[in-house]
């Protein structure tokens, strides 16, 4: 692209925030009540790994895959693709992410949730933001309930869970399965900030957390060595 | 300002000058609106178009396609004739073929798209698909979008032209890009249109493109007559001047269409909106009076200075 400089952010934004929200409204109206299962499963992940956090947790590692599957799937391939042709490269990537998530549950060692260092922590606390009050954002940001965006439903709430519950994880593919999520949500992040939405610095500061207690650990490790 | 009598007789001097070419007379006609000739065909247009830049990217949202197909209509029961769209504005593409379809597919139509691809190859197999999405047979317009890949689809495309498979060849710009390849461009090929960004504000092709069009016989598309909105915005809190009602605007949209539209080497403005009463307001600058070029200066200084 030549005098690339000249370019803004909104220069790229395809769609209008109208368009944009009502798509989570039509997301919603088609899938209405599996919220209900989908948030339900959210809080049983929490209640497991607070009351047995050493226990085997490859469940949570498959049915985020499962979630990953499902929102690349109905949000992604069947509505955010058309108002924005960037999504047709961004969703195999949802995919990926599920493959490795997958293969990460069901390998020996390849994810454990027991991991309780200040970065866990903090990753459990924005997991739980993710789960609860993504939801209840709407009508604090002046818009319908029907558009709110919700765990396993909506991409970012989803991907911020499971940003969340990485940090709070061990495991040997854990370096593979950073990076997607955390494009994720600078994307995002860069898309709602140049629509002027005041919900963009939330998946913006997620990747800031992910960033910085990624590189703590490694300070940390480098240092006890 | 003394503007009624003079501002009429002037306005029709200025737009007789304004192409040499220009049979019907393109002022104070209430019943039509202002109609330009593309110099190249002679063909008349009206001056007002509708561009498809994020208002019609609205997917596969069965309500607000509806409203496309609204604004749409409104916009050929006005008199409306081009509308002008890109593979790069997401589904606006469907969105106009489901548009058309819903009118039942207006005659009237001059379907105005763009190749946007690396390579001629690319370009020709994205452009059956753009012919696809709008349901035509044949695009009036292709431009080359943004001058991607030119010289090669400006080969492919006077290819087609020649083959009669499309009927007028263009390239395009916005918000001064490259305004010097442009020039070049214009200068070493028998384009029939350009399309580039002009209004009350951003005046830069007068200098360069706009005389060299006129003496080219290039017809002008102008895009983001608005700054997509963020200008009419900022207009939104003013007062239109007293004399603004000697050119009949009763709006500021209307204001700045009839600014452009005086130009004499502007054939087409082509803004976009997702609101029937905005489509409404926009075709009506096309129609009555036009300012000369003093009170032209006189609607610049006054935005200028507010
Ligand atoms: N390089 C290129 O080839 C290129 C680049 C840019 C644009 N274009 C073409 O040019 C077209 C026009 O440019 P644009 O869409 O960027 O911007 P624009 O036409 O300058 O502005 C569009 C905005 O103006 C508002 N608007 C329209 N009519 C109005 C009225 N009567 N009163 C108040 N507000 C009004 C619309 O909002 P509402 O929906 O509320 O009416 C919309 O948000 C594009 O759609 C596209 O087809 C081509």
């Amino acid at each position: 692209m030549s005098e690339w400089w000249t370019y803004r952010p909104e220069d790229f934004l395809l769609f209008s925030p109208r368009v944009y929200w009502r798509m989570f409204e039509l997301q919603n109206e088609a899938l209405w009540s599996l919220h209900l299962v989908t948030v339900a499963a959210g809080l049983a992940i929490f209640m497991f790994l607070l009351r047995r956090p050493n226990r085997d947790s490859g469940w949570i590692g498959l049915l985020l895959a499962a979630l990953w599957v499902f929102v690349g799937w109905t949000f992604l391939w069947n509505r955010y693709v058309a108002i924005n042709w960037a999504i047709f490269y961004v969703a195999p990537l949802f995919a990926f992410q599920a493959v490795v998530l997958l293969i990460a549950a069901i390998m020996p060692g390849g994810l454990r949730l027991d991991r309780r260092d200040v970065a866990g922590w903090t990753g459990l606390l924005f997991a739980a933001a993710g789960l609860v009050l993504y939801p209840l954002f709407p009508p604090l940001v002046g818009r319908p309930w029907t558009s709110a965006e919700v765990f396993g439903i909506a991409p970012d709430p989803t991907v911020i869970v499971t940003l969340g519950l990485l940090l709070a994880a061990r495991g040997k593919l854990l370096p593979l399965l950073f990076p997607i999520p955390s494009l994720w949500c600078l994307l995002s992040g860069v898309t709602l900030w140049t629509m002027d939405d005041r919900q963009a610095w939330l998946p913006l500061v997620m990747v800031a957390i992910v960033l910085a207690a990624l590189g703590l650990r490694s300070l940390i490790r480098r240092s006890a060595s | 300002m003394t503007i009624s009598r003079r501002t009429l007789v002037q306005a029709a001097a200025a737009a007789a000058a304004a192409a040499a070419i220009l049979p019907a007379p393109a002022i104070g006609q209430a019943t039509a609106p202002m109609m330009r000739p593309i110099p190249s065909s002679g063909e008349q247009i009206p001056a007002i178009g509708l561009g498809t830049w994020i208002t019609f990217n609205v997917g596969d949202d069965p309500a607000l396609r509806d409203e496309c197909a609204d604004v749409m209509g409104v916009f050929f029961e006005a008199g409306g004739r081009m509308i002008d769209s890109s593979p790069m504005y997401g589904s606006s593409q469907p969105v106009i073929g489901y548009g058309l379809d819903r009118l039942g597919r207006p005659e009237t139509l001059f379907a105005a798209e763009k190749v946007w691809a690396s390579s001629s190859a690319d370009g020709a197999a994205q452009l059956e698909r753009s012919r696809s999405f709008w349901g035509v047979q044949r695009f009036d317009l292709v431009q080359v979008h943004n001058l991607v890949a030119w010289e090669a689809h400006l080969q492919t495309l006077f290819e087609m032209k020649a083959a009669g498979q499309i009927r007028y060849v263009g390239i395009t710009t916005s918000e001064g890009r490259r305004h010097d390849l442009f020039e070049k461009i214009m200068g070493s090929h028998p384009l029939d249109f350009v399309q580039l960004t002009y209004n009350i504000v951003d005046r830069e092709a007068e200098e360069q493109l706009l005389p060299l069009a006129a003496e080219r016989g290039i017809a002008v598309i102008v895009n983001r007559p608005f700054r997509q909105g963020a200008l009419t915005r900022q207009l939104d809190g003013h007062q239109l001047p007293e004399w603004a009602k000697e050119i009949g605007t009763t709006t500021w949209a209307q204001f700045i269409l009839k600014f452009i539209l005086s130009h004499p080497a502007i054939t087409v403005a082509i803004p976009a909106t997702t609101r029937v009463n905005h489509v409404r307001e926009n075709v009506a600058a096309a129609y009555g009076v036009f300012p000369d070029a003093a009170m032209r200066e006189q609607m610049a200084a006054y935005v200028r200075d507010l």
